[in-house]
């Protein structure tokens, strides 16, 4: 493959984002979004020739013997510390990361068109295309990077553009305080990232994914059966590792700022905070998956935190009232389907069964398939949002009949959500929960639940939104449907919708790159189709039309619902800890410290200094000859001195 | 007769003491100054003397001698213009008017 394709596509969000930072204020609105879109499709454009030469191509170096190979265009030096410690970046195809790249500047592509329309006007409308291709730009340089530092570089990068982008509005107090709780809370769980890179590296001696994955077992060995705490360096490095994951992906107990990370321009939340970013996490684990599994406790880890979180957020999602926020909570929900499908996924026989990978393989169509169709919603909340200028959904309602193409646009994203044949959530959940029972009923038992928890929530919304009473404010001002920047991403999207699930995605993505045929396993499907439709009838007799049913359901249990409205009392929890707890206690007594005796020195060298000087300020009285007679006197005392010392 | 150093340096001390006592008492600036040249030709004759007997071969304490005349002549000029100024802003010439420059 020519290397020079692979750089443009890092090289142009790059350029654009120097141009429209640097230059973009001298430029009208128009200019700076013509640039902006004009360069991103054609990174896009270029993006899907590498992914079809990767994919179709047959090239030996893409494909040998019928398994996909990894395959690195190039891997440059870029800082050479010691002879050990060299941090190279590259460009590393292999099936997940041509499929990242065709996934991010397609909805990049998206978001890029959509935001012309949504953004019309607003202050700072270069700013915001500057920032888009940042976050692009990083975004693709952390799913094709060849080591695991680089990825790390890039991995700050995008909570940087993440962080820019939430607090946009940086005049509105909750922007700024959503965009730092984002860039904290991401730090923190990166600090453990980072622990878990230096022990991986300092016992491997390599940061290269492909010579970390090619041989597991040959890591295993390299730490020598180093343990702390009773658990092995490695799985300590790759639980730490993880950890930088669940901060990035919202998993539980790093989910808090998500949520509130919607403060940002709706298609911000499309492109960075349902499809691309927050999925990062998912893509790590994935990038490291031979590692993962021999390391059988972070797998189970993993698992674990996915199954809590994803019913967690779907409980959470069904009683909030902000649309943006509902559309948050589910994509908790997703992501931790991810997790959980990647947690059980091993490739090595278990008490006899033999796993296959599978649940690689549906986590990552999963990946691909939730992108496409919650950035539709996304999008499709963006258009709802423009057009009645309010995020909470007492202020919609009977919108169908106003804004039609967004009325069907998002019933097919949530029917793709909800896992309703034949959209594209339903081939891709059914992988995950197939995955899922084959691994044990447990798991398969819980996020079946999960999954009718979602359609569920999502028809809540949908009804809540499009059905119901009409708002009285329609009258003054009728809500109508987006201009067609804004409608024709959504149609695209959610032509994408109905048919990604059609995608023979097993010949593309599984495990260790040999092809996998995707079979529907029947009672799986079954069952989850069911569990679904019972989800949305259920919504459909709550929410279709205004009734007291919900009232009485809120009623029976208020204290439940009070709960999950304040999302189980997790930014409380944290407020305790930080304020209460870190603040009070330990930050007090620092202060303490800081005041009275660091501080207290200092102003002691200065009291003395001071109190000195006033007292022998007389001497300078200004009297010439005085100070002829101090010096005098000085001079014969010291020569009387040297005379005695030396004579 | 050959004269000793000490012929020499004695009265050079005597103008040096001389130079000291004047500049403390004086408190005309023209005297002071006067009282500085004393002061300056002593040191002025004092490396003449030493060129002269410890080192006859050579001429440095002259040359350094002459030089330093050239030094106070410019040094002169410079107290004198302040002293002028003084005058001026103060309306005469005694020390004791000019104190302003303390704590």
């Amino acid at each position: 493959m020519e290397v020079i394709i692979p750089i443009l596509i890092l090289a142009f969000p790059l350029f654009t984002f120097l141009l429209l930072g640097l230059c973009g204020m001298k430029m009208s609105h128009k200019l700076a979004g013509c640039i902006g879109i004009a360069f991103l499709g054609t990174t896009a454009v270029l993006a899907y020739i590498v992914a079809c030469t990767y994919f179709f191509s047959g090239d030996p170096a893409f494909i040998f013997e019928g398994v996909r190979q990894q395959y690195q265009v190039f891997d440059v030096t870029w800082l050479a510390f010691t002879q050990s410690l060299v941090v190279k970046i590259g460009f590393l195809l292999d099936p997940i990361s041509a499929l990242m790249l065709v996934v991010i500047t397609t909805i990049s592509f998206m978001v890029h068109l959509y935001s012309w329309g949504y953004m019309e006007g607003e202050p700072g409308f270069q700013r915001y295309y500057a920032f888009l291709s940042l976050f692009t730009f990083s975004m693709l340089g952390l799913v094709v990077a060849t080591n695991i530092f680089q990825m790390y570089i890039f991995w700050e990068l995008v909570g940087v553009s993440s962080y820019l982008l939430i607090g946009f509005f940086y005049k509105l107090p909750s922007a700024v305080s959503a965009s730092k709780k984002a860039f904290i809370v991401t730090r923190f769980a990166d600090l453990g990232f980072l622990i878990g890179i230096l022990i991986l590296s300092y016992y491997t001696d390599t940061f290269n994914f492909v010579e970390l994955t090619q041989n597991p077992e040959l890591v295993l060995g390299t730490t020598g059966g180093a343990t702390y705490m009773g658990a092995s360096v490695l799985t300590w490095a790759m639980v730490l590792i993880f950890s930088g994951g669940m901060g990035k992906s919202a998993m539980m107990p790093l989910h808090i700022w998500l949520p509130d990370a919607m403060e940002g321009p709706t298609p911000v939340s499309a492109l960075i905070h349902a499809a691309t970013m927050v999925v990062a996490g998912v893509y790590l684990v994935a990038r490291l998956f031979p590692l993962y599994c021999v390391v059988d406790f972070s797998l189970t880890f993993i698992c674990c935190v996915g199954a809590i979180t994803a019913f967690y957020a779907a409980m959470v999602a069904c009683a909030q009232t902000d649309i943006k926020r509902i559309l948050a909570f589910s994509t908790i929900s997703q992501i931790a389907f991810m997790m959980v499908s990647l947690g059980v996924a091993y490739d090595k026989p278990i008490e006899g069964v033999h796993y296959s990978g599978l649940g690689y393989m549906a986590g990552m169509f999963h990946l691909f398939t939730h992108a496409m169709f919650k950035a539709l919603l996304f999008l499709g909340a963006g258009a709802l949002i423009h057009a009645v200028h309010s995020n909470e959904y007492t202020a919609m309602g009977g919108l169908r009949k106003y804004m039609p193409i967004t009325h069907w646009t998002f019933l097919i994203g949530c029917l793709a959500i909800a896992g309703i044949w034949p959209f594209a959530g339903f081939f891709s959940k059914d992988e995950m929960l197939a995955a899922m029972f084959q691994r044990h009923w447990f798991w398969g038992a819980w996020m079946t639940m999960v999954a009718g928890l979602t359609a569920f929530y999502m028809f809540r919304l949908y009804f809540l939104v499009f059905w119901g009473e009409e708002n009285p404010h329609y009258k003054e001002h009728k809500p109508h449907d987006a201009p067609w920047q804004m409608s024709v991403p959504l149609i695209l999207l959610a032509g994408v919708s109905i048919c990604a699930g059609w995608i023979q995605f097993g010949e593309f993505v599984t495990w260790n790159g040999e092809p996998y045929h995707i079979h529907i396993e029947a009672p799986v499907a079954f069952t989850s189709l069911l569990v679904a439709v019972v989800g949305i009838a259920l919504a459909a007799i709550m929410y279709m039309k205004k009734n007291t049913l919900p009232e009485k359901v809120k009623n029976a249990w208020p204290s439940l619902w009070q709960a999950a409205n304040r999302r189980f009392y997790w930014d409380e929890i944290y407020m305790f800890i930080t304020h209460k707890i870190i603040f009070n206690i330990i930050c007090r007594s620092i202060a303490w410290f800081d005041r009275h005796v660091i501080d207290a020195t200092m102003d002691g060298f200065a009291k003395v200094t001071q109190s000195v000087s006033y007292r022998i300020r007389g001497m300078q009285s200004g009297e010439v000859q005085s100070y002829v007679g101090w010096y005098i006197t000085g001079a014969v005392v010291i020569a009387a001195i040297a005379w005695l010392c030396f004579a | 007769m050959d004269l000793s150093m000490l012929w020499y340096l004695v009265p050079s001390v005597l103008m040096l003491a001389c130079g000291i006592y004047g500049f403390m008492t004086r408190k005309n600036l023209i005297g002071i100054l006067i009282s500085l040249e004393l002061m300056l030709n002593s040191a002025d004759l004092n490396f003449v003397i030493f060129n002269r007997y410890l080192y006859p071969g050579s001429m440095e304490g002259m040359v350094f001698t002459l030089f330093a005349i050239a030094l106070a002549a410019a040094e002169t000029a410079i107290a004198i213009a302040i002293i002028i100024n003084i005058y001026r802003s103060v309306g005469n010439t005694d020390i004791n008017e000019v104190k302003q420059m303390r704590f």
